[in-house]
């Protein structure tokens, strides 16, 4: 038989029965287009943290002080609570370490903002014009705290895009206003660029006010910092960068267990690293799932073919009569199973794209449909024919054509 | 040229042997139209589906165009089918989906015919035995019983076969319908010099035959041979 002939039996075979057919094929489409659709929507999860982490900042080192313990049972107060990272520990940082490219010492907490009968709460944080070079903040209008502000403890404002919207209305100037943080009274200088909406809080409801103007005037205490954060030269020393910050602050807080360390030094790295592993165990968790109906979808394939074979054992028995080998009959049949499970995965590749593509129009997440998954996807539901078509198959090509063609 | 010579069959099933052929011989020359006729139970099926290469025989020999096939396997008989013989069976004629012209072509495609060629020989086919051009397209449920038979005639003829054999091919018809597939296979085999055996169990179906094989348990009762009418005493 040739190819043409194979597949003008199969056309003639498959819609011979098209509600059967279809709806066999829909364990398929649903199989194939569930993997496509879970595998983009967890690829897409992965890039939105990826780039949500690039987007706090680039070679980014984080110092944050450890929880405060006390001696005994007392309760922890949670880590970041301490005061143990101090503005000496900073400048002992700057001076010793190498490889630093920007510092940025910060101090953060959340207050109740008002403006001329509006008002809301959120974070503010005090910091240096290192700040923005280092988290990677771009100005839209105005301009960002400056050495000066921060020198002279000025009482100067730069706010986020959904901040001005909170405060001012949605688009309205801001530059000039006058906020109030905390009762006290702060002049806006600065908009930033709207960043969107990350994994790590959103850095458009935040206010960015002078260091030392919130150490004064917020806190209350000008000697310790809550977070420092360092961009290093290059990604390849930040291992390196990690460890001497460690290695100083240990000594400097001489402490000789380093888990002790009342501190903690977390690499950007390791963040995208823990998130890609996370999100990689759900796209896999998901795929999973989604494997499952695929051979639930393949059950359905051949117990459609054993069907189909006992159905058509009279038309077996007359086809080897006329001189069938076994081979033709296995041909057969196997070439329905395989094109029952081609077209549904052709179906499910394009449902599946369909519906990461309407995830990422309605705005929910940014998917990527793989050129790699939909090979897959066509490269396994031809495998689900070829394993779920071949028994059938075999037990056709094997009916003995007297006994087939007495068949009632 | 069909010869078997002392062909038995028997059939096990547990400690029971079953002798559905006990030693048939005949020699059958090419253009004879022979009718094997015998009651059901005599053996006449188990002895067509050897003679057509459904199935081996227990001992004996089976030349067809003086090649052995009485021990062949499943794809050697396959081959033997698909170039030598050519089937009309009395149910399941047709395959259904198909249309007329695509019946008669099948026993092409598996013969591996190119495709331009197959059209042609299985015209000529249906017209050799009677059907008109406008049915050609047609699929068996649009055809009446006796226009089956003719589509399934044709089928048997479009490989060219050595032999044709019909098994009961009238016994879903009616008189009337059956005595013109009857006239059809008269026609074939005086007008075209086919080869044709008949399986019956009716004497005046098998009276269109030139020569009747008459059977009754697994044996040879009756050889009416080419024109010499002979009686084998029990």
């Amino acid at each position: 038989m040739t190819t043409a002939d194979i597949l003008h039996e199969t056309i003639s075979a498959l819609t011979a029965n098209k509600v059967r057919t279809s709806l066999t094929m829909l364990g398929i489409i649903i199989g194939i287009s569930s993997v496509i659709a879970m595998v983009s929507i967890g690829q897409g999860a992965q890039s939105s943290i990826q780039s949500s982490i690039q987007s706090i900042g680039s070679n980014l080192i984080i110092v944050s002080p450890g929880a405060t313990r006390n001696f005994g049972y007392g309760a922890s107060s949670g880590r970041g609570a301490a005061k143990t990272l101090t503005m000496k520990d900073v400048e002992a940082i700057a001076a010793e370490v190498g490889n630093i490219q920007a510092l940025s010492p910060e101090v953060n907490g959340r207050y109740q903002i008002t403006a001329k009968g509006t008002n809301t709460n959120t974070s503010v944080i005090g910091s240096k014009s290192a700040y923005a070079g280092v988290h990677n903040v771009t100005i839209d209008e105005g301009s960002f705290i400056g050495d000066q502000d921060v020198s002279v403890r000025s009482k100067v404002a730069v706010i986020g895009p959904t901040v001005r919207d909170d405060l001012f209305g949605v688009g309205a100037e801001a530059i000039g206003q006058s906020i109030r943080i905390n009762g006290m009274e702060f002049k806006v200088v600065g908009l930033t660029k709207s960043k969107g909406s990350g994994g790590f809080g959103n850095q458009d409801d935040t206010i960015y006010i002078p260091l030392s103007t919130a150490q004064l005037f917020l806190v209350g205490d000008s000697t310790y910092v809550t977070s420092l954060s360092i961009s290093a030269t290059d990604a390849s020393v930040m291992t390196q960068v990690q460890a001497d910050i460690t290695d100083l602050l240990l000594a400097r807080h001489k402490i000789s267990n380093a888990a002790n360390a009342d501190f903690n030094v977390l690499n950007q790295a390791d963040i995208v690293s823990a998130a890609s592993s996370v999100t990689g165990t759900f796209t896999i968790l998901l795929a999973a799932v989604a494997g499952i109906s695929l051979l639930v979808g393949g059950i359905g394939i051949m117990n459609m073919m054993l069907t189909t074979v006992t159905e058509r054992t009279k038309e077996i028995g007359l086809r080897k009569a006329i001189g069938a080998t076994r081979r033709d009959i296995n041909i057969q049949f196997l070439t329905e199973a395989v094109a029952l499970t081609l077209i549904g995965g052709a179906i499910g590749v394009i449902l599946g794209w369909g519906a990461s593509y309407a995830v990422t129009s309605f705005g929910i997440l940014e998917t990527q449909v793989s050129t790699t998954s939909v090979l897959l996807a066509f490269g396994v539901s031809a495998l689900i024919g070829i394993v779920f078509g071949y028994y059938p198959a075999r037990r056709a090509s094997r009916l003995n054509p007297i006994e087939a063609l007495r068949y009632e | 040229m069909i010869e078997i010579r002392k062909i038995t069959k028997t059939y096990l099933s547990g400690d029971n042997a079953t002798h559905a052929l006990r030693g048939v011989s005949f020699t059958i020359k090419d253009g004879e139209f022979v009718a094997i006729m015998g009651p059901s139970g005599s053996g006449k099926s188990t002895l067509m589906h050897i003679l057509g290469a459904l199935d081996t025989p227990t001992s004996g020999t089976y030349k067809l165009d003086g090649h052995d096939v009485s021990k062949l396997t499943d794809d050697e008989l396959a081959k033997i089918r698909r170039d030598q013989i050519g089937f009309v069976f009395q149910a399941f004629n047709l395959l259904p989906r198909a249309t007329v012209l695509r019946n008669v072509m099948l026993p092409l495609v598996y013969a591996g015919m190119p495709a331009h060629e197959r059209d042609g020989h299985a015209r000529r086919a249906l017209e050799s035995a009677g059907m008109t051009e406008d049915r050609f397209q047609h699929k068996s449920n649009q055809l009446s019983g006796g226009q089956i038979q003719r589509v399934a005639i044709a089928r048997a003829l479009v490989n060219n076969p050595s032999l044709i054999l019909a098994d009961e091919p009238t016994g879903n018809l009616d008189t009337q319908t059956g005595n013109i597939v009857l006239g059809t296979f008269q026609r074939l085999n005086k007008d075209l010099g086919r080869t044709i055996i008949l399986i019956t169990h009716e004497r005046d179906i098998a009276e269109h035959a030139d020569r009747i094989i008459h059977i009754r348990d697994g044996e040879i009762v009756e050889d009416s041979g080419s024109h010499t009418k002979r009686i084998i005493p029990k």
